[in-house]
């Protein structure tokens, strides 16, 4: 569906920006008039391609639903396939920004896709809106093109550790998750507060992104009273089965990825009793949550998940932009200005807004896994309000100390 | 043989005027990563065509060079001391990738060479305080030779130019040089080389060390396009990708790696625009390769070049009246 | 110690998966001297059409075993055809062979995912193989015990087909000397299309009774190919001990490696490999240096 739609709207957004770039039309009225050009950077080919897809079907779903105009202009979509390599999103993003003069960015899926690009970004003042968590962009490093309407890495494994700390009263936990940086900054978070709150990390397991086999490290889980995963992609269905069967039984938390409602129909009885945090819970019962997921499963015949919700609600904070400009996306410093300042009660994640870094202050969901009607559920149990990618902690404190890493915070020997 | 010096001269203006006639600076762009692939597949063809060997981790040789740019530049040093420095580390990389590797031949070689380009993708990723692990490293500027400012896309489209006519013009003086034709010699007939009192394993280790060198030249080229290095960059994808370049351009000739590079990057970056599938297609054009021009694509069109031709010759000098004559 | 005995336990049965993994690529390499870069494809198109049948996406669910059967005749089909049609026009051609073999490998990735999507499977274990068993102190899952077995009895089936068989030693023969063998009657070239079947069917059984312990999703391909190659390394080409042997020594360098040197877990199969490749590069019982 979406491929035609950019295919035909490639060639008439080529011809329109090459008349745009030769005949300069400088005067905002009759800029107005021309479309609203909106790029996807996503993963369409290889591993990567089981988020891609997703974010492609969120933005799709939310476009057909405001039947591609937003604030009363018309939105052109050009999708690109970036092949999950940052050289690959570079030469994607020069030719949405250079050959197609997208006025808006969605996306990159991956954090080294997006670090590729954010200095050329924020040279070509194109405003960009992604799900890729890494953190500094938002912190010691911020972009101000750069708009997160999603998490950091860590955003969500704060209220997880709170949760796994208080409700679930865990004292001794491990953590495992990939050795790279959005397993780091995950895990990194957790054992702050967890550890804040009484707990106590008693080690850090890092298996490399790719093995096949988790048994070595399950092999090193025990004296504890429960697990701590951040595996993303098809990774966490993996481990819960490998978790199973070797046959530990401690309660097992993760974090956005590990407990994707997308994976919900992949998962099996494995799975049962994971909690997870996400700021995107499929049973959150507000007007649009329902509409877009009644959609999703018209059109894809899937359940949406974290990806898909996550582009969903960029498309939402481009319109409301667009809303505060009356429609006018010119002066990117403007539109960008305005988007940040977008405060929204009705989305499928919940209300949202904007911290002066670009990332959303959101509420955040702690589900719990379970069998209803034969069909695997994630069932809201705790929301957390208003979070911030510092939790609770101070911010000037927070942007002090490093950025999580494999060695920070240290494990306390 | 003229045919071939006007098709050459056409090329050549047209590289030479592409700026002008190419609309848009996107491809200005995909012109300059075709060029610069072409000078990596010309240095991995010096090895897997001329001598032989293929190497299959000769990603891990390209990253190793654009990380020590960029990791120079990080450390505050400017861009002539950051490309020297970097070449230099090459040099010795490449040594003793050499060494380690040329203790075998055939699939010896091979497998040597995937082992080694497999560990320096892992230590890419975990040297993290090194390399910045897979959030990878950033570089702000790219240099400016004699006052040109390369952040423009034509200015670095002509520098790469530029050094890819440099590259081409070493690897054919290389080519047809006597270490060239040694080396040749070693790919086809090595015991008898040996008889003959030629130093086989140095032939084959200079080689290995020019091809180094001009694979850290096109990555210094691709670290200063993309102004940022990941370890994906050297990862067996990688390696494998240029690999295919070669053979699909024709390994073993001149022009082939270049019409290899264009054919990957083209329908990687271009052709993915318009076709979802398109990993499909490459994987599909590879194999279409394979049956109608096994020997590569530039070979393969100029036999089929030679084939059309003499076709209609044949047809036009036929005798009138006899069966030949088919309008 | 019941960490020891775990890791002991499971890097026997790790490496028995790695052998039914590797045994068809060490078949095709070291027969048909064929590096079979698709190998890895077909392990994961194994897993894909295994794993239809066992969930029941056609609308037809079968019985586990059955599915895997029915994936590794499928999958068979398809190496016979491919070397049919394609890698029969390039004897001796190694860079030619590399780029169809590799072309095919992207044509397989592609085509998995256009047809099953991004999402992973899950195969379900068979049922008469959950739960675990109790072997003294230790707990160890069922299921993986079984594919120590299976590994034997492949093995076996295979050692019998080459050394026992007339096939097997028609196979040998073509191996050894395809010029005299023809002359003395034997079809080498239909023998080659049924190495590779066999090579290819292999891989897909393999991908399929891995498919409980792996899951199935795009870029298994791309995990498991260099595990083979690292198992064909250390074992050496075309012999099917030096396969067996050296898929329990990889088994027990992921496993020990992976848990006891974390710091060094990307290179803790490759640095070895390239010890080997370096000190006796035909590997433990291999029988020519390549």
């Amino acid at each position: 569906m979406s491929r035609k739609i950019t295919r035909r709207k490639f060639i008439v957004g080529t011809a329109a920006g090459t008349a745009a770039a030769t005949f300069n039309f400088p005067a905002p009225a009759i800029a107005q008039a021309a479309p609203f050009k909106l790029g996807l950077l996503t993963v369409k080919t290889g591993p990567l391609a089981q988020g891609g897809i997703q974010m492609e079907q969120g933005i799709v779903t939310f476009l057909k639903e405001k039947n591609y105009t937003f604030a009363g202009r018309k939105v052109e979509f050009i999708s690109a396939d970036t092949g999950g390599s940052p050289a690959g999103t570079k030469t994607k993003a020069q030719e949405l920004i250079e050959r197609d003069k997208v006025d808006t960015i969605v996306g990159p899926l991956a954090a080294f896709e997006l670090l590729a690009i954010t200095d050329y970004i924020a040279q070509q003042k194109t405003p960009c809106l992604s799900l890729a968590a890494a953190e500094d962009l938002t912190q010691r490093r911020p972009n101000p093109y750069f708009l997160r309407a999603s998490a950091t890495s860590s955003q969500a494994m704060h209220p997880m550790a709170d949760f796994a700390a208080k409700e679930l009263k865990l004292k001794r936990m491990i953590t495992i998750s990939e050795d790279f940086a959005f397993g780091y900054e995950q895990m990194g978070g957790f054992q702050q507060t967890f550890e804040d709150n009484g707990g106590r990390i008693v080690n850090k397991l890092w298996p490399p992104i790719v093995t096949p086999d988790y048994t070595p490290y399950l092999a090193q889980i025990e004296g504890v009273d429960g697990v701590c995963q951040g595996f993303a992609g098809s990774n966490p269905l993996r481990f819960m089965k490998q978790y199973a069967a070797a046959g530990l039984k401690y309660p097992v938390v993760t974090g956005e990825t590990g407990g994707d409602d997308a994976l919900l129909r992949s998962f099996g009885d494995e799975a049962l009793g994971m909690y997870s945090c996400c700021p995107y819970t499929l049973d959150l019962n507000t007007d649009t949550n329902k509409r877009f997921v009644a959609a999703m499963n018209k059109d894809y015949g899937v359940d949406p998940g974290f990806y898909c919700a996550g582009l969903y609600v960029n498309g939402m904070v481009v319109e409301a932009g667009l809303q505060k400009t009356s429609g006018k996306s010119d002066d990117k410093t403007e539109f960008m200005k305005a988007m940040k300042s977008v405060s929204l009660t009705d989305t499928p994640r919940g209300p949202i807004k904007f911290d002066n870094f670009g990332n959303v202050i959101g509420d955040f969901y702690v589900r719990h896994l379970e069998k209803a009607n034969g069909k695997f559920i994630n069932k809201t149990v705790k929301v957390y309000h208003n979070v911030s990618q510092f939790w609770t902690y101070d911010e000037k404190k927070f942007l002090e100390q490093p950025v999580y890493s494999r060695n920070y915070p240290p494990l306390k020997s | 043989m003229s045919g071939r010096v006007f098709a050459l001269g056409v090329a050549f203006v047209a590289l030479v005027t592409l700026p002008y006639w190419m609309t848009g600076v996107y491809y200005i762009n995909v012109a300059s990563q075709i060029l610069f692939y072409a000078i990596f597949a010309l240095a991995l063809n010096v090895l897997v065509g001329y001598a032989g060997l293929v190497s299959l981790g000769h990603a891990g040789l390209f990253g190793v060079t654009a990380y020590a740019t960029g990791y120079m530049l990080q450390l505050g040093f400017g861009h002539p001391m950051a490309i020297l420095v970097a070449l230099v580390i090459s040099l010795i990389s490449v040594a003793i990738y050499a060494v380690l590797s040329l203790r075998s031949t055939g699939i010896g070689f091979i497998m040597i060479t995937l082992a080694l380009g497999e560990i320096l993708w892992g230590l890419a990723y975990r040297w993290i305080s090194l390399t910045g692990g897979d959030n990878g490293l950033s570089l702000k500027t790219r240099p400016e030779p004699f006052g040109y400012s390369l952040s423009d896309a034509t200015a670095f489209y002509y520098a790469t130019l530029v050094i890819f006519l440099l590259s081409l013009a070493a690897v054919t003086v290389f080519v047809r040089s006597p270490l060239g034709a040694a080396l040749m010699g070693t790919r086809d007939q090595a015991r008898r080389m040996s008889a003959l009192g030629y130093h086989v394993w140095a032939i084959r280790f200079y080689a290995c060390l020019f091809s180094g060198l001009l694979t850290a030249v096109s990555a210094i080229l691709f670290v200063y396009y993309t102004q940022f290095i990941s370890p994906q960059t050297l990862g067996l994808t990688s390696s494998a990708e240029v690999l295919l370049m070669v053979i699909s351009g024709g390994a073993g000739t001149l022009l082939g790696p270049i019409f290899g590079a264009g054919l990957v990057v083209i329908v990687k970056t271009v052709v993915s625009g318009f076709i979802e599938r398109w990993n499909f297609l490459l994987g599909a054009i590879f194999v279409a390769i394979v049956i109608l021009m096994p020997e590569g694509l530039a070979p393969g069109t100029a036999r089929l070049w030679r084939l059309a031709r003499r076709k209609r010759a044949r047809s036009s000098k036929a005798i009138p009246g006899s069966a030949e004559a088919k309008p | 110690m019941t960490f020891w005995l775990v890791l002991t336990a499971n890097s026997i049965t790790f490496g028995g998966l790695l052998f039914l993994l590797s045994a068809g690529f060490s078949l095709i390499f070291g027969l048909m001297r064929i590096p079979n870069l698709t190998h890895g494809s077909l392990f994961m198109l194994g897993a894909y059409i295994g794993a239809t049948f066992v969930i029941g996406m056609l609308g037809v669910k079968m019985n586990f075993w059955l599915a895997a059967v029915l994936a590794t005749l499928t999958v068979a089909f398809l190496g016979a055809l491919a070397e049919r049609m394609l890698l029969r026009r390039l004897p001796g051609d190694q860079l030619a062979q590399v780029l169809v073999t590799l072309g095919l490998s992207f044509m397989a990735a592609d085509f998995c995912l256009l047809v099953w999507g991004g999402d992973p499977l899950s195969v379900a274990t068979p049922p008469e193989l959950a739960g675990f068993a109790r072997l003294g102190v230790l707990v160890f899952p069922n299921y993986r015990l079984a594919i120590i077995v299976i590994a034997v009895i492949v093995a076996i089936g295979l050692w019998l087909l080459l050394d026992r068989t007339r096939l097997g030693a028609m196979i040998r023969a073509g191996v050894d000397d395809p010029d005299m063998a023809r002359v003395v009657g034997v079809r080498v070239s239909q023998l080659f299309t049924i190495v590779f079947a066999l090579g290819a069917g292999l891989a897909a059984f393999a991908g399929i009774i891995g498919g409980p312990i792996l899951s199935v999703y795009p870029g298994l391909d791309q995990d498991m190919l260099p595990l083979a190659l690292v198992v064909v390394i250390l074992g050496g080409s075309g012999s099917l001990l030096g396969s067996f042997v050296g898929s329990i020594i990889v088994g027990f360098i992921y496993n020990f490696g992976q848990a006891l040197l974390p710091e060094l877990a990307y290179f803790v199969l490759f640095f070895p490999m390239l010890l080997v490749l370096l000190l006796r590069p035909q590997g433990l019982f291999g029988r020519h240096v390549p």
